[in-house]
């Protein structure tokens, strides 16, 4: 995976497989301290203090259909590549965290490319659960917690093509607007 | 450019509503992508994005878009699949944007599988 929205949809994903109601992806980007942090928390089922160190190994995964799992350790890898580092907090019953740092200036840092295609592909793929995106540049910042727009549409399919578009729009255009802001 | 309010989204919901009362005979009809670890390196993301593309443009009403992890069948990621109504589930291996295109005008729109891209399972 050569983007890090990537591998952030990736670990979204592992958090619905673990039945998480609540999912929290943010980005933020500081150009004074040179950081990147992406951060995703879930209410999951969480993991135990060995499966946590397994998830990190490259030949553990919990699948059955398939015997390695690749998604954390070479994000691990790559951000440690960064002068950066990837933490994984767990508990069994009350959620995972997954937090990684990069030096953002970094010449090996992974761009952070299409966010917004992960942010709507999530938010239509698994209308059950309750998103909350941030995306932060410096002091500017897009927000979107779909909490409000699920209730305005009071059961509407998010894939009608009227409501697709406006959450294409809105996702662009507030994405946008913190890039051109701090630019 | 102001972001998105609320208005447009009410908007939104009221066209979305006046079109489903019009076509609310038409059977409903299941897109999955796999969006698993292997699904998403091989692209699978892009893929998603030409379905909705697709679903918004040509105004593609009653269909529901989601997603699955790994299904085993890595080396044929990206995968799609297509369910019609009752009809058996249709899936499909090496979906790029593209065929993605041709899968959601021919398969979902005109009811025509997409035959060279069939996975047979």
């Amino acid at each position: 995976m050569r983007e890090l929205s990537l591998h952030l949809l990736d670990i979204a994903e592992n958090s619905v497989a673990a039945g998480a109601q609540n999912i929290l992806i943010s980005v933020e980007e500081n150009t004074q301290t040179d950081l990147m942090r992406l951060v995703v928390k879930d209410d999951g089922q969480g993991m135990n203090a060995e499966t946590v160190k397994q998830v990190l190994d490259p030949f553990f995964t919990s699948r059955t259909t398939r015997k390695v799992g690749l998604g954390l350790p070479l994000l691990k890898e790559a951000a440690e590549a960064c002068d950066g580092s990837l933490k994984l907090t767990s508990k069994p019953g009350e959620g995972t965290v997954v937090e990684v740092e990069f030096k953002r200036s970094h010449i090996d840092r992974m761009p952070l490319g299409d966010l917004g295609s992960t942010f709507l592909n999530l938010l239509i793929a698994y209308p059950h659960v309750h998103w909350q995106f941030l995306y932060q540049l410096d002091n500017y910042r897009f927000v979107l917690d779909d909490e409000e727009i699920k209730r305005e549409l009071e059961g509407i399919s998010l894939t009608e093509p009227a409501i697709l578009s406006y959450l294409r729009g809105y996702i662009e255009t507030g994405l946008a607007e913190v890039t051109s802001n701090s630019a | 450019m102001p972001i998105k309010s609320l208005d447009d989204l009410k908007r939104a919901r009221e066209e979305a509503l006046a079109k489903r009362n019009l076509k609310s005979a038409a059977g409903k009809i299941q897109v999955i992508v796999g969006m698993g670890t292997c699904g998403i390196a091989a692209g699978a993301r892009d893929t998603m994005k030409a379905i909705l593309e697709t679903i918004e443009k040509d105004n593609l009403q009653d269909i529901s878009v989601t997603q699955t992890g790994c299904i085993g069948l890595c080396e044929r990621e990206p995968i799609v699949q297509v369910i019609v109504g009752e009809q058996p589930k249709v899936t499909y291996g090496k979906v790029t944007p593209e065929v993605a295109r041709q899968i959601m005008h021919e398969h979902v729109v005109n009811g025509k599988v997409v035959d060279n891209h069939v996975i047979p399972l």
